[in-house]
Protein backbone atom coordinates (compact mmCIF):
# COMPACT_ATOMS: atom_id res chain seq x y z
CA UNK A 1 0.00 0.00 0.00
CA UNK A 2 1.91 3.20 -0.99
CA UNK A 3 -0.62 6.26 -1.04
CA UNK A 4 -0.08 8.94 -4.40
CA UNK A 5 1.37 12.17 -3.70
CA UNK A 6 -1.99 14.17 -3.52
CA UNK A 7 -2.96 10.91 -0.59
CA UNK A 8 0.10 11.82 1.07
CA UNK A 9 -0.28 15.14 1.43
CA UNK A 10 -4.12 14.55 2.72
CA UNK A 11 -2.95 12.00 5.42
CA UNK A 12 -0.10 14.85 6.45
CA UNK A 13 -2.52 17.71 6.93
CA UNK A 14 -4.92 15.01 8.67
CA UNK A 15 -1.94 13.93 10.79
CA UNK A 16 -1.21 17.76 11.85
CA UNK A 17 -4.53 18.32 12.59
CA UNK A 18 -5.48 15.34 14.92
CA UNK A 19 -1.83 16.39 16.75
CA UNK A 20 -3.16 19.64 17.64
CA UNK A 21 -6.23 18.11 19.16
CA UNK A 22 -4.79 17.16 22.50
CA UNK A 23 -4.05 21.06 22.76
CA UNK A 24 -7.56 22.03 21.16
CA UNK A 25 -8.74 20.21 24.25
CA UNK A 26 -6.99 21.72 27.31
CA UNK A 27 -7.24 24.88 25.75
CA UNK A 28 -11.14 24.24 25.75
CA UNK A 29 -11.62 22.61 28.95
CA UNK A 30 -9.51 25.71 30.45
CA UNK A 31 -11.69 27.83 29.32
CA UNK A 32 -14.88 26.82 29.79
CA UNK A 33 -13.80 26.34 33.63
CA UNK A 34 -14.37 22.45 33.48
CA UNK A 35 -11.17 21.83 35.43
CA UNK A 36 -10.95 22.22 38.84
CA UNK A 37 -7.35 22.76 39.12
CA UNK A 38 -6.08 23.74 35.35
CA UNK A 39 -2.40 23.41 36.20
CA UNK A 40 -2.06 19.91 36.93
CA UNK A 41 -4.54 19.03 34.16
CA UNK A 42 -2.30 21.40 31.34
CA UNK A 43 0.81 19.82 33.35
CA UNK A 44 -0.21 15.87 32.76
CA UNK A 45 -1.40 16.21 29.69
CA UNK A 46 1.21 18.17 27.49
CA UNK A 47 3.50 15.45 29.45
CA UNK A 48 1.43 12.78 28.16
CA UNK A 49 1.26 13.82 24.91
CA UNK A 50 5.10 14.28 24.61
CA UNK A 51 5.44 10.52 25.40
CA UNK A 52 3.13 9.05 23.21
CA UNK A 53 4.33 11.63 20.32
CA UNK A 54 8.25 10.12 20.83
CA UNK A 55 6.27 6.36 20.50
CA UNK A 56 4.69 7.17 17.83
CA UNK A 57 7.68 8.29 16.54
CA UNK A 58 10.18 5.37 17.34
CA UNK A 59 7.43 3.04 15.96
CA UNK A 60 7.81 4.51 12.55
CA UNK A 61 10.66 2.62 11.72
CA UNK A 62 9.53 -1.02 13.00
CA UNK A 63 6.34 -0.45 11.27
CA UNK A 64 8.06 0.79 7.93
CA UNK A 65 10.19 -2.61 7.72
CA UNK A 66 7.79 -4.93 8.84
CA UNK A 67 4.78 -3.81 6.74
CA UNK A 68 6.97 -2.19 4.04
CA UNK A 69 5.05 1.07 4.34
CA UNK A 70 7.96 3.15 3.42
CA UNK A 71 6.06 6.58 2.90
CA UNK A 72 5.67 6.47 6.82
CA UNK A 73 9.15 7.94 6.47
CA UNK A 74 7.50 11.35 5.41
CA UNK A 75 5.35 11.56 8.56
CA UNK A 76 7.96 11.05 11.20
CA UNK A 77 9.66 13.98 10.84
CA UNK A 78 6.09 15.97 11.88
CA UNK A 79 5.40 13.34 14.71
CA UNK A 80 8.81 14.29 16.12
CA UNK A 81 8.18 17.84 15.88
CA UNK A 82 5.06 17.36 17.68
CA UNK A 83 6.80 15.37 20.56
CA UNK A 84 8.86 18.29 20.92
CA UNK A 85 5.86 20.66 20.54
CA UNK A 86 4.37 18.89 23.55
CA UNK A 87 7.66 18.91 25.51
CA UNK A 88 8.04 22.75 25.18
CA UNK A 89 4.20 23.47 26.65
CA UNK A 90 5.08 21.00 28.97
CA UNK A 91 8.47 23.05 29.97
CA UNK A 92 6.66 26.13 29.95
CA UNK A 93 3.77 25.08 32.04
CA UNK A 94 6.19 24.34 34.64
CA UNK A 95 8.22 27.30 34.00
CA UNK A 96 5.30 29.68 33.89
CA UNK A 97 2.21 28.44 35.81
CA UNK A 98 4.59 26.72 38.40
CA UNK A 99 7.30 29.08 38.98
CA UNK A 100 5.84 32.21 37.13
CA UNK A 101 9.33 32.68 35.07
CA UNK A 102 11.24 33.02 38.61
CA UNK A 103 14.27 30.92 36.75
CA UNK A 104 16.86 30.47 40.03
CA UNK A 105 13.71 29.29 41.88
CA UNK A 106 12.72 26.68 38.96
CA UNK A 107 16.81 25.81 38.61
CA UNK A 108 16.78 25.69 42.75
CA UNK A 109 13.63 23.11 41.63
CA UNK A 110 15.32 21.17 39.30
CA UNK A 111 18.26 20.38 41.35
CA UNK A 112 15.73 19.34 44.50
CA UNK A 113 14.28 17.25 42.50
CA UNK A 114 15.73 14.57 40.89
CA UNK A 115 12.45 13.49 38.37
CA UNK A 116 12.39 17.06 37.35
CA UNK A 117 16.29 17.37 36.47
CA UNK A 118 16.01 14.06 34.43
CA UNK A 119 12.62 15.52 32.35
CA UNK A 120 14.71 18.68 31.76
CA UNK A 121 17.78 16.82 30.72
CA UNK A 122 15.00 14.35 28.45
CA UNK A 123 14.35 18.10 27.19
CA UNK A 124 16.83 19.61 26.36
CA UNK A 125 18.60 16.85 24.55
CA UNK A 126 15.13 17.17 22.36
CA UNK A 127 15.82 20.69 21.44
CA UNK A 128 19.46 19.55 18.94
CA UNK A 129 16.71 17.39 17.29
CA UNK A 130 14.12 20.09 16.95
CA UNK A 131 16.54 22.70 15.35
CA UNK A 132 18.10 20.13 13.16
CA UNK A 133 14.96 18.95 11.56
CA UNK A 134 14.79 21.00 8.72
CA UNK A 135 15.96 19.67 5.08
CA UNK A 136 19.11 22.30 4.79
CA UNK A 137 20.14 21.23 8.28
CA UNK A 138 20.37 17.33 7.01
CA UNK A 139 21.89 18.70 3.91
CA UNK A 140 24.90 20.75 6.06
CA UNK A 141 25.52 18.31 8.83
CA UNK A 142 25.41 15.33 5.91
CA UNK A 143 22.88 12.07 6.04
CA UNK A 144 25.49 10.24 8.07
CA UNK A 145 25.97 12.97 10.92
CA UNK A 146 21.97 13.74 11.38
CA UNK A 147 21.23 10.14 11.67
CA UNK A 148 23.88 10.08 14.37
CA UNK A 149 22.67 12.89 16.32
CA UNK A 150 19.08 11.97 16.24
CA UNK A 151 19.40 8.63 17.74
CA UNK A 152 19.85 10.81 20.81
CA UNK A 153 16.00 10.30 20.63
CA UNK A 154 17.25 7.14 22.09
CA UNK A 155 18.32 8.31 25.22
CA UNK A 156 15.32 10.90 25.22
CA UNK A 157 12.79 8.31 25.13
CA UNK A 158 14.03 6.60 28.00
CA UNK A 159 14.72 9.50 30.10
CA UNK A 160 10.91 10.78 29.83
CA UNK A 161 9.54 7.56 30.29
CA UNK A 162 11.99 7.31 33.82
CA UNK A 163 10.76 11.34 34.28
CA UNK A 164 7.13 9.91 34.31
CA UNK A 165 7.97 6.91 36.62
CA UNK A 166 9.48 8.75 39.38
CA UNK A 167 6.36 10.86 38.93
CA UNK A 168 4.14 8.26 39.94
CA UNK A 169 6.49 5.87 42.08
CA UNK A 170 5.78 7.13 45.18
CA UNK A 171 2.07 6.96 44.39
CA UNK A 172 2.04 3.37 43.48
CA UNK A 173 0.29 3.83 40.81
CA UNK A 174 2.62 2.40 38.16
CA UNK A 175 0.37 1.17 35.48
CA UNK A 176 0.69 4.07 32.90
CA UNK A 177 4.59 4.17 33.19
CA UNK A 178 5.09 0.19 32.50
CA UNK A 179 2.81 0.54 29.65
CA UNK A 180 5.22 3.09 28.52
CA UNK A 181 8.04 1.00 29.47
CA UNK A 182 6.83 -2.03 27.51
CA UNK A 183 6.49 -0.44 24.74
CA UNK A 184 9.66 2.04 24.77
CA UNK A 185 11.21 -1.35 25.31
CA UNK A 186 9.91 -3.38 22.32
CA UNK A 187 10.32 -0.19 20.18
CA UNK A 188 14.26 0.10 21.32
CA UNK A 189 14.83 -3.63 21.58
CA UNK A 190 13.30 -4.56 18.19
CA UNK A 191 16.20 -2.43 16.85
CA UNK A 192 18.74 -4.18 18.88
CA UNK A 193 18.10 -7.39 17.81
CA UNK A 194 17.94 -5.95 14.22
CA UNK A 195 21.18 -4.52 14.52
CA UNK A 196 22.32 -8.01 16.09
CA UNK A 197 21.04 -9.80 13.19
CA UNK A 198 22.92 -7.39 10.40
CA UNK A 199 26.51 -7.46 12.56
CA UNK A 200 26.45 -11.61 12.51
CA UNK A 201 24.63 -12.44 8.87
CA UNK A 202 27.09 -15.33 8.64
CA UNK A 203 25.09 -17.07 11.24
CA UNK A 204 21.86 -16.59 9.78
CA UNK A 205 21.86 -19.77 8.54
CA UNK A 206 23.55 -21.52 10.96
CA UNK A 207 21.79 -24.15 13.18
CA UNK A 208 22.58 -24.39 16.58
CA UNK A 209 24.31 -26.99 18.17
CA UNK B 1 -30.64 43.96 56.72
CA UNK B 2 -29.56 42.41 59.61
CA UNK B 3 -25.95 42.02 59.86
CA UNK B 4 -24.71 40.08 62.50
CA UNK B 5 -21.68 40.53 64.49
CA UNK B 6 -19.71 37.55 65.70
CA UNK B 7 -18.20 37.59 69.31
CA UNK B 8 -14.71 38.12 68.68
CA UNK B 9 -15.56 41.47 66.69
CA UNK B 10 -14.91 40.09 62.99
CA UNK B 11 -17.56 39.47 61.04
CA UNK B 12 -17.27 36.43 58.86
CA UNK B 13 -19.75 36.17 55.96
CA UNK B 14 -20.56 32.43 56.63
CA UNK B 15 -22.05 31.16 53.36
CA UNK B 16 -24.24 28.28 54.38
CA UNK B 17 -25.68 30.48 57.49
CA UNK B 18 -26.75 33.13 55.03
CA UNK B 19 -27.74 31.88 51.85
CA UNK B 20 -28.83 28.31 50.65
CA UNK B 21 -26.11 26.10 49.63
CA UNK B 22 -27.18 25.36 46.55
CA UNK B 23 -26.54 29.62 45.49
CA UNK B 24 -23.50 30.39 47.46
CA UNK B 25 -22.07 27.05 46.39
CA UNK B 26 -20.59 28.08 43.20
CA UNK B 27 -20.94 30.50 40.61
CA UNK B 28 -18.27 28.43 38.79
CA UNK B 29 -20.05 25.29 38.76
CA UNK B 30 -23.00 27.45 37.17
CA UNK B 31 -20.79 28.96 34.92
CA UNK B 32 -19.66 24.73 34.05
CA UNK B 33 -22.80 23.46 33.87
CA UNK B 34 -23.88 26.50 30.77
CA UNK B 35 -20.62 25.59 29.50
CA UNK B 36 -21.34 21.85 29.67
CA UNK B 37 -25.20 22.53 28.73
CA UNK B 38 -24.23 24.86 25.74
CA UNK B 39 -22.33 21.79 24.00
CA UNK B 40 -25.32 18.99 25.39
CA UNK B 41 -28.47 20.90 25.34
CA UNK B 42 -30.60 18.99 27.14
CA UNK B 43 -27.93 17.88 29.86
CA UNK B 44 -28.29 21.43 31.13
CA UNK B 45 -31.77 21.47 32.58
CA UNK B 46 -30.91 17.64 34.22
CA UNK B 47 -27.84 18.95 35.66
CA UNK B 48 -29.02 22.33 36.74
CA UNK B 49 -32.06 20.47 38.50
CA UNK B 50 -29.95 17.85 40.11
CA UNK B 51 -26.85 20.15 41.07
CA UNK B 52 -27.21 23.88 40.88
CA UNK B 53 -31.00 24.46 41.96
CA UNK B 54 -32.24 21.51 44.14
CA UNK B 55 -31.23 21.35 47.69
CA UNK B 56 -28.05 19.68 48.89
CA UNK B 57 -28.20 16.10 48.15
CA UNK B 58 -26.98 14.92 51.89
CA UNK B 59 -29.10 16.02 55.16
CA UNK B 60 -28.37 19.04 56.62
CA UNK B 61 -26.88 19.11 59.82
CA UNK B 62 -27.47 21.76 62.63
CA UNK B 63 -24.30 22.95 63.62
CA UNK B 64 -23.12 26.25 65.23
CA UNK B 65 -20.21 28.00 63.72
CA UNK B 66 -17.17 28.15 66.11
CA UNK B 67 -15.50 31.40 64.88
CA UNK B 68 -12.34 31.25 67.46
CA UNK B 69 -11.49 28.12 65.60
CA UNK B 70 -12.63 28.97 62.12
CA UNK B 71 -10.37 30.58 59.59
CA UNK B 72 -11.30 33.93 57.76
CA UNK B 73 -10.54 32.64 54.21
CA UNK B 74 -13.49 32.47 51.78
CA UNK B 75 -14.83 28.97 51.49
CA UNK B 76 -13.96 26.68 48.34
CA UNK B 77 -17.23 26.03 45.87
CA UNK B 78 -19.05 22.95 47.02
CA UNK B 79 -18.75 21.54 43.87
CA UNK B 80 -14.75 21.79 43.86
CA UNK B 81 -14.65 20.67 47.16
CA UNK B 82 -16.60 17.33 45.89
CA UNK B 83 -14.62 16.74 42.74
CA UNK B 84 -10.87 17.38 43.03
CA UNK B 85 -10.77 14.61 46.02
CA UNK B 86 -8.12 12.03 47.07
CA UNK B 87 -9.18 9.33 47.73
CA UNK B 88 -7.73 6.68 46.51
CA UNK B 89 -10.23 3.66 47.63
CA UNK B 90 -12.29 5.12 44.98
CA UNK B 91 -9.19 5.79 42.20
CA UNK B 92 -6.18 7.37 42.08
CA UNK B 93 -7.50 10.27 40.32
CA UNK B 94 -8.98 13.17 41.98
CA UNK B 95 -12.27 12.96 39.68
CA UNK B 96 -12.28 9.57 40.80
CA UNK B 97 -13.91 9.85 44.43
CA UNK B 98 -17.04 11.56 43.20
CA UNK B 99 -17.66 9.38 40.03
CA UNK B 100 -17.15 6.33 42.07
CA UNK B 101 -17.84 6.58 46.15
CA UNK B 102 -22.03 6.58 45.48
CA UNK B 103 -21.55 2.48 46.18
CA UNK B 104 -20.50 3.54 49.75
CA UNK B 105 -23.18 2.99 52.12
CA UNK B 106 -22.78 5.57 55.17
CA UNK B 107 -25.54 3.85 57.22
CA UNK B 108 -25.61 1.57 58.93
CA UNK B 109 -21.97 2.61 60.18
CA UNK B 110 -20.29 1.79 63.31
CA UNK B 111 -17.08 2.97 64.88
CA UNK B 112 -15.19 1.00 67.51
CA UNK B 113 -12.76 2.74 69.61
CA UNK B 114 -10.61 0.39 71.62
CA UNK B 115 -7.16 0.07 72.76
CA UNK B 116 -5.26 1.33 75.57
CA UNK B 117 -8.54 2.98 77.02
CA UNK B 118 -10.43 2.23 80.07
CA UNK B 119 -13.66 2.21 78.29
CA UNK B 120 -13.81 0.82 74.99
CA UNK B 121 -16.58 2.05 72.98
CA UNK B 122 -18.67 1.13 69.76
CA UNK B 123 -20.69 3.80 68.26
CA UNK B 124 -23.29 3.95 65.53
CA UNK B 125 -23.28 7.48 63.41
CA UNK B 126 -26.37 7.99 65.73
CA UNK B 127 -24.31 8.13 68.91
CA UNK B 128 -21.73 10.29 67.28
CA UNK B 129 -23.87 12.54 65.77
CA UNK B 130 -24.94 13.35 69.54
CA UNK B 131 -21.59 12.57 71.88
CA UNK B 132 -21.02 16.46 71.80
CA UNK B 133 -22.51 19.56 70.36
CA UNK B 134 -21.96 20.09 66.30
CA UNK B 135 -19.68 23.09 65.55
CA UNK B 136 -18.90 24.23 62.36
CA UNK B 137 -15.68 25.53 61.82
CA UNK B 138 -14.20 26.78 58.42
CA UNK B 139 -10.12 24.99 58.35
CA UNK B 140 -7.36 25.65 55.51
CA UNK B 141 -6.81 22.13 54.27
CA UNK B 142 -3.45 22.16 52.11
CA UNK B 143 -2.87 18.82 50.15
CA UNK B 144 0.78 17.65 49.88
CA UNK B 145 0.77 17.99 46.24
CA UNK B 146 0.55 21.50 46.12
CA UNK B 147 -2.52 22.72 46.53
CA UNK B 148 -5.33 24.25 49.05
CA UNK B 149 -8.87 24.61 50.19
CA UNK B 150 -11.22 26.19 52.81
CA UNK B 151 -13.73 23.94 54.21
CA UNK B 152 -16.53 24.51 56.38
CA UNK B 153 -16.23 21.34 58.13
CA UNK B 154 -19.23 20.32 60.66
CA UNK B 155 -18.15 18.15 64.15
CA UNK B 156 -16.20 18.85 67.30
CA UNK B 157 -13.01 18.10 68.52
CA UNK B 158 -11.81 14.58 69.10
CA UNK B 159 -10.81 15.08 72.61
CA UNK B 160 -14.82 15.14 73.77
CA UNK B 161 -14.64 11.46 72.51
CA UNK B 162 -11.25 10.98 73.68
CA UNK B 163 -12.52 11.81 77.37
CA UNK B 164 -15.26 9.28 77.08
CA UNK B 165 -12.77 6.24 76.71
CA UNK B 166 -10.04 7.37 79.38
CA UNK B 167 -7.10 6.46 77.69
CA UNK B 168 -4.41 4.76 79.96
CA UNK B 169 -1.48 6.15 80.74
CA UNK B 170 0.58 3.94 78.05
CA UNK B 171 -1.88 5.17 75.74
CA UNK B 172 0.74 7.47 73.63
CA UNK B 173 -0.64 7.46 70.06
CA UNK B 174 -4.21 7.63 67.90
CA UNK B 175 -4.46 4.96 65.11
CA UNK B 176 -7.16 5.69 62.87
CA UNK B 177 -8.79 2.99 60.31
CA UNK B 178 -10.60 3.42 57.41
CA UNK B 179 -12.97 0.82 55.85
CA UNK B 180 -11.68 -1.37 52.97
CA UNK B 181 -14.54 -2.97 51.72
CA UNK B 182 -14.09 -4.10 48.09
CA UNK B 183 -17.89 -4.36 47.44
CA UNK B 184 -18.27 -0.96 48.43
CA UNK B 185 -14.72 0.77 47.52
CA UNK B 186 -13.48 0.11 44.15
CA UNK B 187 -9.98 1.09 44.55
CA UNK B 188 -9.47 -1.31 47.21
CA UNK B 189 -8.70 -3.63 44.17
CA UNK B 190 -5.55 -1.98 43.07
CA UNK B 191 -2.45 -2.52 45.11
CA UNK B 192 -1.78 1.62 45.12
CA UNK B 193 -1.37 0.79 49.01
CA UNK B 194 -1.85 -1.58 51.99
CA UNK B 195 -5.30 -1.82 52.78
CA UNK B 196 -6.97 -0.61 55.29
CA UNK B 197 -6.16 3.13 54.99
CA UNK B 198 -4.13 3.67 58.48
CA UNK B 199 -3.16 6.73 59.99
CA UNK B 200 -2.15 7.97 63.44
CA UNK B 201 -1.24 10.94 65.69
CA UNK B 202 0.16 11.32 69.12
CA UNK B 203 -2.03 11.81 72.05
CA UNK B 204 -1.22 15.27 72.38
CA UNK B 205 -2.14 16.23 68.87
CA UNK B 206 -4.80 13.95 68.78
CA UNK B 207 -6.58 16.09 72.12
CA UNK B 208 -5.37 19.77 70.51
CA UNK B 209 -8.69 21.33 70.17
CA UNK B 210 -8.24 22.17 66.46
CA UNK B 211 -8.63 17.83 65.52
CA UNK B 212 -12.00 18.05 64.80
CA UNK B 213 -13.91 14.57 64.56
CA UNK B 214 -16.01 15.38 61.43
CA UNK B 215 -19.33 14.70 60.41
CA UNK B 216 -20.28 16.73 58.04
CA UNK B 217 -19.04 19.77 55.91
CA UNK B 218 -21.19 23.00 53.70
CA UNK B 219 -23.76 22.15 56.76
CA UNK B 220 -24.74 18.82 55.49
CA UNK B 221 -23.49 15.29 56.36
CA UNK B 222 -20.13 14.43 54.40
CA UNK B 223 -20.58 13.12 51.14
CA UNK B 224 -19.20 10.06 50.48
CA UNK B 225 -16.06 11.52 48.34
CA UNK B 226 -15.18 13.48 50.96
CA UNK B 227 -14.99 10.58 53.93
CA UNK B 228 -18.27 9.76 54.65
CA UNK B 229 -19.92 9.31 57.56
CA UNK B 230 -16.97 10.32 59.61
CA UNK B 231 -13.33 11.35 59.70
CA UNK B 232 -11.05 13.43 61.36
CA UNK B 233 -9.44 16.81 60.13
CA UNK B 234 -5.83 17.97 61.38
CA UNK B 235 -5.76 21.45 59.99
CA UNK B 236 -2.18 22.15 60.68
CA UNK B 237 -1.12 18.57 58.36
CA UNK B 238 -1.07 17.71 54.84
CA UNK B 239 -4.50 16.99 53.44
CA UNK B 240 -3.56 12.69 54.04
CA UNK B 241 -3.24 12.72 57.45
CA UNK B 242 -7.07 13.11 57.69
CA UNK B 243 -8.39 9.98 57.78
CA UNK B 244 -11.32 9.38 56.01
CA UNK B 245 -14.57 6.76 56.41
CA UNK B 246 -13.06 5.71 59.69
CA UNK B 247 -14.43 2.16 61.48
CA UNK B 248 -11.71 2.01 63.70
CA UNK B 249 -9.65 4.46 66.60
CA UNK B 250 -6.99 2.60 68.67
CA UNK B 251 -4.81 3.92 71.10
CA UNK B 252 -1.62 2.77 71.36
CA UNK B 253 1.85 2.45 72.65
CA UNK B 254 4.30 2.89 69.66
CA UNK B 255 3.74 5.38 66.74
CA UNK B 256 1.54 3.54 64.29
CA UNK B 257 2.93 2.73 60.82
CA UNK B 258 0.94 4.91 58.42
CA UNK B 259 -0.07 3.85 55.04
CA UNK B 260 1.87 6.50 53.36
CA UNK B 261 4.74 6.10 55.16
CA UNK B 262 4.77 2.25 55.11
CA UNK B 263 4.21 3.33 51.30
CA UNK B 264 7.37 5.54 50.92
CA UNK B 265 9.04 6.35 54.41
CA UNK B 266 11.38 9.19 52.81
CA UNK B 267 8.28 10.80 51.31
CA UNK B 268 5.71 10.91 54.08
CA UNK B 269 7.04 11.00 57.08
CA UNK B 270 4.90 10.27 60.43
CA UNK B 271 3.83 14.16 61.15
CA UNK B 272 3.49 15.37 58.15
CA UNK B 273 3.11 19.17 59.25
CA UNK B 274 2.40 21.90 56.64
CA UNK B 275 6.34 23.00 56.25
CA UNK B 276 7.31 25.36 53.22
CA UNK B 277 10.17 24.73 54.27
CA UNK B 278 10.52 20.87 53.95
CA UNK B 279 10.61 19.87 50.29
CA UNK B 280 8.89 16.63 49.13
CA UNK B 281 10.19 14.78 46.55
CA UNK B 282 8.18 15.96 43.79
CA UNK B 283 6.37 18.80 45.15
CA UNK B 284 7.84 21.81 46.53
CA UNK B 285 6.17 22.63 49.72
CA UNK B 286 6.87 26.24 49.51
CA UNK B 287 3.68 27.24 47.71
CA UNK B 288 0.49 26.19 46.87
CA UNK B 289 -2.21 27.13 44.77
CA UNK B 290 -5.57 27.90 45.84
CA UNK B 291 -8.55 25.70 44.28
CA UNK B 292 -10.69 28.16 42.38
CA UNK B 293 -9.35 30.84 44.10
CA UNK B 294 -5.77 31.41 42.35
CA UNK B 295 -5.76 30.83 38.58
CA UNK B 296 -3.22 29.13 37.45
CA UNK B 297 -2.16 32.36 35.56
CA UNK B 298 -1.04 34.16 38.94
CA UNK B 299 1.77 33.46 41.17
CA UNK B 300 0.83 30.98 43.71
CA UNK B 301 0.66 31.71 47.40
CA UNK B 302 3.50 31.41 49.78
CA UNK B 303 2.67 28.08 52.18
CA UNK B 304 2.59 28.92 55.97
CA UNK B 305 4.39 26.95 58.28
CA UNK B 306 1.86 24.61 60.52
CA UNK B 307 -0.69 25.87 57.69
CA UNK B 308 -1.01 29.33 59.20
CA UNK B 309 -2.36 27.50 62.61
CA UNK B 310 -0.69 28.10 66.17
CA UNK B 311 0.31 24.80 67.33
CA UNK B 312 4.27 25.09 67.32
CA UNK B 313 3.79 24.57 70.91
CA UNK B 314 3.24 20.81 70.23
CA UNK B 315 6.71 20.86 68.67
CA UNK B 316 8.74 22.39 70.64
CA UNK B 317 12.43 20.83 70.92
CA UNK B 318 11.51 18.41 67.88
CA UNK B 319 13.80 18.98 64.50
CA UNK B 320 11.21 19.33 61.98
CA UNK B 321 13.21 18.81 59.48
CA UNK B 322 14.05 15.41 60.95
CA UNK B 323 10.90 14.65 62.63
CA UNK B 324 8.76 15.87 58.65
Amino acid sequence: MTPTPKQLAAIKVAVFVLALVPLARLVWLTLAGALVEPLQFITRSTGDWTLYFLCIALAVTPLRRLAKWNWLLKLRRMVGLFAFFYALLHFLTFLWFDHFFDVAGMLKDVAKRPFILVGFIAFVLLIPLAVTSTNAMVRRLGGKRWQWLHRLVYVVAPLGVLHFWWMKAAKHDLAQPMLFVAIVALLLGIRVWWARKKQTPARAGVVQQ
Amino acid sequence: MLIKRSPNGIDLPFPSEITPRAVFENRRAFIRQMAAGSIAGGALLEMLSREAFAQGVNPKLAAKRNPALSAQDKPTAYHDATHYNNFYEFGTDKSDPAENAGTLRPRPWTVSIEGEVRKPLTLDLDALLKLAPLEERVYRLRCVEGWSMVIPWVGYSLSELIKRVEPTGSAKYVEFISLADRKQMPGVASRVLDWPYTEGLRLDEANHPLTLLTLGMYGETLPNQNGAPVRVVVPWKYGFKSAKSIVKIRFVRDMPRTSWNRSAPSEYGFYSNVNPAVDHPRWSQASERRIGEDSFLSRKRKTLMFNGYDVASLYTGMDLKKHF
